[in-house]
């Protein structure tokens, strides 16, 4: 057996982590802006008023501009997963690529159909036509991140399936358990609103920069009316839905969770850090360090009450999992992979004498699904391995979590503002604004490190380690297409950010 | 019906000659598409299991082999 480097995996990890987030810089964008304008456009129906046709227009450039250089980023990472995570694509399956497939041909219909309607129709088709196109190209677009998303909740809480040790795959059971799976729920509707959010924000701030800058004030100060209480409604369900997230992974990766929160040693009515420092010494086996943060601030029983809805419930730690917790039923570390390495160990005894000896075969087989549940525990030796980056997962979250409130309170000031006539005159609200647009996406990314990075060391839950999943092939290769990627995407990203800038800069006062 | 299909023709012929910054963005797009599908993917991305192995049977019995050889990668 090949022996694979810690490079390899390093490499074809950094590649995946660097496409997915350059990707992710454009579809909620997407996502969000697409209801933007749709929300718009229906205004224009409603009043009748030119002024609405012409920000619904000047926003849908916008769109445009990042739907052109966004779109097909994602089959980049398609791409990969035949390349570098092979052994990951063999074993999930074709569950996933049927759903992607015809996602992908409904998507290309509907792009080239109400796409077009939307840029080519105005004057051409019927009012309402038009506007029914611009909420199909809404409602059709978030639609297409259902599957992708819907297959990532599986990877987190892999249910609905078998798998197969003859075939080395995983089977469909129960599709609608795949699908309305709470994890997939929940991922679905916090990404889809947390873009929401993302696109209010820039609206805000691009029509911010417009009052800055004294110009096309009619159509910023609309624009913001239309963010603001966009925004408004959609961070607090973003909020409402985000808690809901974290409660579903207390339930299904409590290891991520306690990560969430830098929880080492479990605790009753536990106490939510709400700021903190770490201590550079994270605890070890060997030093037991009690002391995790040099400074923090917490709030008590928020943890026990956000991941239970009970104050004084006790929340495991990593140090629970590790050992091992009888009184609240938490199997150690150690135990699940001693259980892994059975099952292991039966599947290789399963594959060899299948068709040959019968008796051992089965007795194999009924060994390997009693130990299946931990089978990925088997392939480590150390418990302590099997940690995430506590730090990394801690500050994501805590900057996703805070960026989100500030939001809430931006998308406030901005209702209130503009309704009393008054944002025009504030400039450090404006400008506050206008810096807000990359915290936006800070907030986006983050939300993803804390989903990727904290189920770490997993590709799916349990079941298959990242270093199982990825192809035995060239690093060097891995390490070219990198910065092939690397290239490629920062230019995309530049041209989408100097046209987007072309123009916002060149719309003039009026005209169009 | 052919009226429909030339309407529909010239609805897209229309479109696509009045277009602004939408001529730049297909340029983009056509230039993306070119080096993800006919540069990426040829050079860089084959598949894995599709170029090594002939059937899913011997897929199946790689990733096995994969899957039951513990700890060596960790
Ligand atoms: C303010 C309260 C928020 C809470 C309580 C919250 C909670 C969470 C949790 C627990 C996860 C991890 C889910 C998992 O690993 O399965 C997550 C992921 C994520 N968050 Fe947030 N979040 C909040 C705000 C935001 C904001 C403001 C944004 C962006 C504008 C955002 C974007 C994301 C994204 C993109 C993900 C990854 C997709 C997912 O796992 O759902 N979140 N969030």
């Amino acid at each position: 057996m090949e022996i694979l480097n810690a490079a390899l995996v390093d490499w074809s990890r950094a590649q995946f982590a660097l496409t997915a987030m350059f990707h992710w810089l454009f579809v909620p964008l997407t996502l969000g802006t697409s209801f933007i304008i749709a929300i718009m456009e229906t205004i224009y129906v409603k009043t009748g008023k030119e002024i609405w046709k012409r920000i619904t227009k000047f926003w849908m450039t916008l769109f445009a501009i990042n739907f052109a250089i966004g779109v097909a980023t994602g089959i980049i990472l398609e791409f990969e997963f035949g390349t570098n995570w092979s052994n990951y694509s063999w074993f999930v399956g074709d569950i996933f690529g049927a759903p992607l497939a015809v996602e992908g041909i409904m998507a290309f219909f509907m792009e080239s159909t109400f796409f077009a309607v939307m840029f080519f129709g105005w004057n051409k088709v019927s009012k309402k036509f038009h506007l029914i196109s611009t909420w199909m190209v809404a409602i059709g677009s978030n639609l297409s991140a259902l599957w992708i998303l819907v297959a990532n909740a599986w990877m987190q809480n892999p249910v609905g399936m078998k798998f197969n040790p003859v075939t080395a795959r995983n089977e469909m059971v129960d599709f609608w358990e795949v699908l309305f799976s709470p994890t997939a729920i929940n991922k679905f509707l916090h990404t889809v609103t947390s873009s929401y959010v993302l696109s209010a924000v820039f609206v805000l701030g691009v029509s911010a920069w417009f009052l800055l800058k004294k110009r096309n004030i009619a159509l910023a100060k609309r624009s913001i009316v239309v963010s603001s209480t966009f925004g408004l409604i959609m961070i607090i369900v973003t909020i409402f839905n985000g808690d809901e997230s974290a409660r579903e992974v207390y339930r299904t990766q409590p290891m991520k969770f306690a990560s969430l929160e830098g929880l080492y040693y479990g605790a009753q009515a536990a106490p939510l850090v709400t700021f903190g420092i770490f201590d550079i010494h994270k605890p070890t086996m060997e030093n037991q360090n009690p002391k995790v943060f040099t400074n923090k601030f917490e709030v008590p029983k928020l943890l026990s009450l956000m991941a239970t809805l009970k104050p004084n419930s006790y929340i495991p730690g990593i140090n629970d999992f590790i050992k091992g917790n009888e009184q609240y039923g938490i199997v150690s570390y150690f135990d699940r992979i001693k259980m892994g390495k059975e099952a292991i160990g039966a599947l290789k005894v399963y594959q060899k004498e299948r068709g040959k000896n019968d008796s051992i075969a089965n007795a194999a087989l009924t060994t390997f699904k009693e130990n299946y549940k931990y089978f990925g525990y088997g392939y480590y030796n150390d418990p302590y391995d099997l940690i995430p980056n506590v730090p990394l997962v801690f500050y994501s979250f805590h900057v996703m979590v805070g960026l989100g409130f500030w939001f809430l309170i931006l998308f406030i000031l901005g209702l209130v503002f503009v309704l009393k006539d008054k944002v025009q005159d504030k400039r450090w609200f404006l400008l506050t604004a206008l810096w807000t647009i990359p915290l936006a996406w800070l907030a986006s990314e983050a939300g993803w490190l804390v989903n990727e990075m904290g189920r770490q060391p997993w590709v799916i839950q349990d079941l298959m380690p990242t270093t199982t999943a990825i192809s035995n092939i060239n690093t060097t290769s891995v390490m070219i297409t990198f910065f092939l990627f690397a290239v490629t995407f920062t230019v995309l990203f530049i041209a989408e950010v100097r046209i987007m800038l072309k123009q916002i800069k060149q719309l003039k006062d009026g005209g169009h | 019906m052919t009226k429909l299909f030339r309407k529909v023709f010239f609805f897209y012929y229309e479109g696509f000659r009045n277009m602004t910054v939408g001529k730049r963005l297909w340029l983009i797009i056509a230039i993306k598409l070119f080096i993800m599908f006919a540069i990426f993917k040829v050079f860089f991305f084959p598949n894995f299991l599709k170029t090594r192995f002939h059937n899913d049977h011997q897929r199946s019995e790689y990733v096995l082999e994969q899957l039951t050889t513990p700890n060596h990668k960790n």
